[in-house]
């Protein structure tokens, strides 16, 4: 029942791995079965470091009251934190002000809201919509009930048999002049990076706004919003170390300020009459009700954690991993790896299926080998039914990961194998 | 791993009993797992009376405990009455799989069942107690 000590993994970079899972207590903890536990599935929801756990229990237990309300300093205080933590989202992303940041659960709130807020202020019978088949459930769901609720069309750009974007079809689905392009700048499900400078430059050409779903990219690579062009982009708190419960939508003002809002209630008034209401700025006009105030701090304090390692160093250590396992799987007969081969466009996530063993199966006896991936659809149906798999297992790396991981991932590979032989 | 993957349930797993489609049936019924998507289907032939089971046949494609739980529980049905099938308790199918199931793979398990009383009873029922505390 003992912890299998970690051997040190030496990797090319600016921090260890195995150093930080010092930092997340989370690893103190042994699995099930009294193994190590490997942690491979931030792509679902990444772990919490203490910096993180102690900045929510800081901002509830000495900085907290309502925000924007109490004339009292208590309540400035908490004012003040929860604004900092907007401030340090902006930065994060590279958007040009703190007030295109509009605080909301995760990046599927956000994604509902442009289409319940812009869509149905912008988009008419006969308009078109594009998405892809890549993405997450979350970047598609939405646009389908903005197609059913307006006559609008929605388009879905092909993938290859690699995982990558069939640009040529985005162009054809371009050529129809949509509205708007929804795409995820890392897919979920297979981990490929697709080209959003390039999609941008075409949506832009074509006359549609461009809303990149960054739930999966932003915790694990730089992104800069003055440079991407895009004109919405969405991110999830807890994928990128911060808390549940608190995620950011980032839009062109212009565009945030010609919206109508999406929720409706306190706060995002200026005014309420019994005849009706006047609404409140960007970005209160769309923050309705109390906000996830601590959630939203310690979301602050997951930043102020990843700037301290770098995103570059962040993506570079990622990209070693990936490498790593890519090779790793490709040495076990009976592995199928899902995705594109090449490092710079595959981020650290890795969907795979094993001959004859469905993902649950390989979940299972995963877990007991001591290791966490996520076994299903990953929220990304139209992928599986594009490679006619009814799921894969994704293993997905993230700062506290190694290269006894990548061991781990390759030992627990022909774990499963061994128990399904014969 | 010995504890769930018994050669018994691999055996069921690699070949399955009663796999197939029954053409033509008296009662069919398609479900799927919400987990994963699995999808599974049962066709059902009646006896002269139409009271009880002559012959069924699963099919669809899912995990080890899904096949297993299929392939077992299928094999008991010839004979029984549609009241006796209907009467079936949730917590019986676990019991024939003879393994210990964990809250994440209860929904595997009982697909069978809920696939099963679907098609004797003409409508989806909701999923058992047991199942609930499935993921």
């Amino acid at each position: 029942m003992a912890v299998q000590p970690a051997a040190p993994s030496t990797i090319p970079g600016a921090f260890s791995g195995t150093a930080l899972r010092a930092d997340f207590p989370v690893f103190e903890r042994l699995t099930g079965t009294g193994k190590r536990l490997v942690f491979l599935d931030a792509a679902a929801s990444a772990p919490k470091p203490q910096v993180v756990i102690d900045a929510v229990a800081d901002a509830y237990a000495h900085h907290y009251a309502n925000v924007h309300r109490g004339i009292y300093e208590l309540s400035e205080d908490a004012t003040s934190r929860f604004e900092a933590a907007r401030r340090k989202v902006a930065s994060f992303l590279g958007a040009p002000s703190e007030r295109e940041i509009v605080f909301v659960r995760n990046a599927t709130e956000a994604i509902n809201l442009v289409a319940f807020s812009w869509g149905r202020a912008n988009v008419a019978k006969g308009d078109r919509i594009v998405t892809t088949q890549l993405e997450h459930h979350a970047n598609i769901v939405p646009w389908q009930q903005l197609a059913a609720d307006t006559g609008a069309t929605l388009d879905y750009v092909a993938i290859t048999d690699d995982g990558r974007l069939d640009m040529d079809d985005l162009r054809a689905k371009l050529a129809q002049r949509p509205k708007l392009v929804a795409v995820a700048a890392v897919s979920n499900a297979l981990g490929t990076i697709n080209p959003i400078d390039e999609i941008a430059g075409l949506a832009h050409e074509a006359g549609a706004l461009l809303l990149v779903d960054a739930a999966q990219a932003a915790p694990h690579m730089p992104i800069d919003i003055s440079a991407i062009d895009c004109d919405f982009l969405a991110i999830s708190g807890h994928k990128m170390l911060g808390p549940s419960g608190i995620g950011a939508l980032w839009g062109r003002r212009a565009l945030l300020d010609a919206m109508p809002p999406f929720m409706t209630g306190g706060s995002m008034i200026i005014r309420v009459t019994l005849e009706g209401a006047e609404w409140n700025e960007v970005p209160a006009k769309f923050e309705a009700g109390t906000p996830a105030i601590a959630e939203a701090i310690g979301l602050g304090a997951a930043i102020d954690y990843l700037t301290a390692l770098g995103m570059d160093n962040v993506r570079e250590h990622e990209r070693y991993l990936f490498t790593a396992a890519w090779q790793a799987l490709a040495e076990i007969p009976g592995v199928r790896r899902l995705g594109p081969d090449d490092p710079e466009i595959h981020a650290g996530v890795i969907s795979f299926v094993l001959d004859e063993v469905h993902p649950h199966d390989v979940a299972t006896i995963f877990d007991h080998e001591g290791v966490a991936v996520r076994a299903g659809h990953h929220c990304a149906q139209p992928v599986m039914l594009r490679y006619d798999i009814p799921a894969t297992t994704r293993a997905s790396f993230y700062v506290y990961n190694d290269l006894d991981d990548v061991r781990a991932l390759a030992d627990a590979v022909r774990a499963t194998q061994k128990v399904f032989a014969g | 791993m010995d504890n769930l993957y018994r050669d018994f349930i691999l055996e069921h797993y690699r070949q399955p009993h009663n796999k197939g489609v029954l053409q033509p049936h008296d009662l069919q019924f398609a479900d799927s797992n919400p987990t994963c998507g699995d999808e599974m289907s049962m066709t059902l032939v009646l006896t002269e009376g139409k009271d009880a089971i002559a012959d069924v046949a699963f099919d669809g494609r899912g995990c080890a405990i899904s096949q297993a739980s299929a392939s077992i529980l299928t094999d008991e049905l010839r004979g029984q009455t549609l009241d006796e099938v209907r009467a079936i308790d949730p917590k019986h199918v676990l019991d024939e799989l003879g393994v210990p199931i964990g809250p994440a793979r209860l929904k595997c398990a009982l697909l069978s069942y809920k696939v099963l009383q679907g098609a004797v009873r003409g409508e989806e029922i909701a999923w058992p107690e047991e199942a609930e505390a499935a993921i």
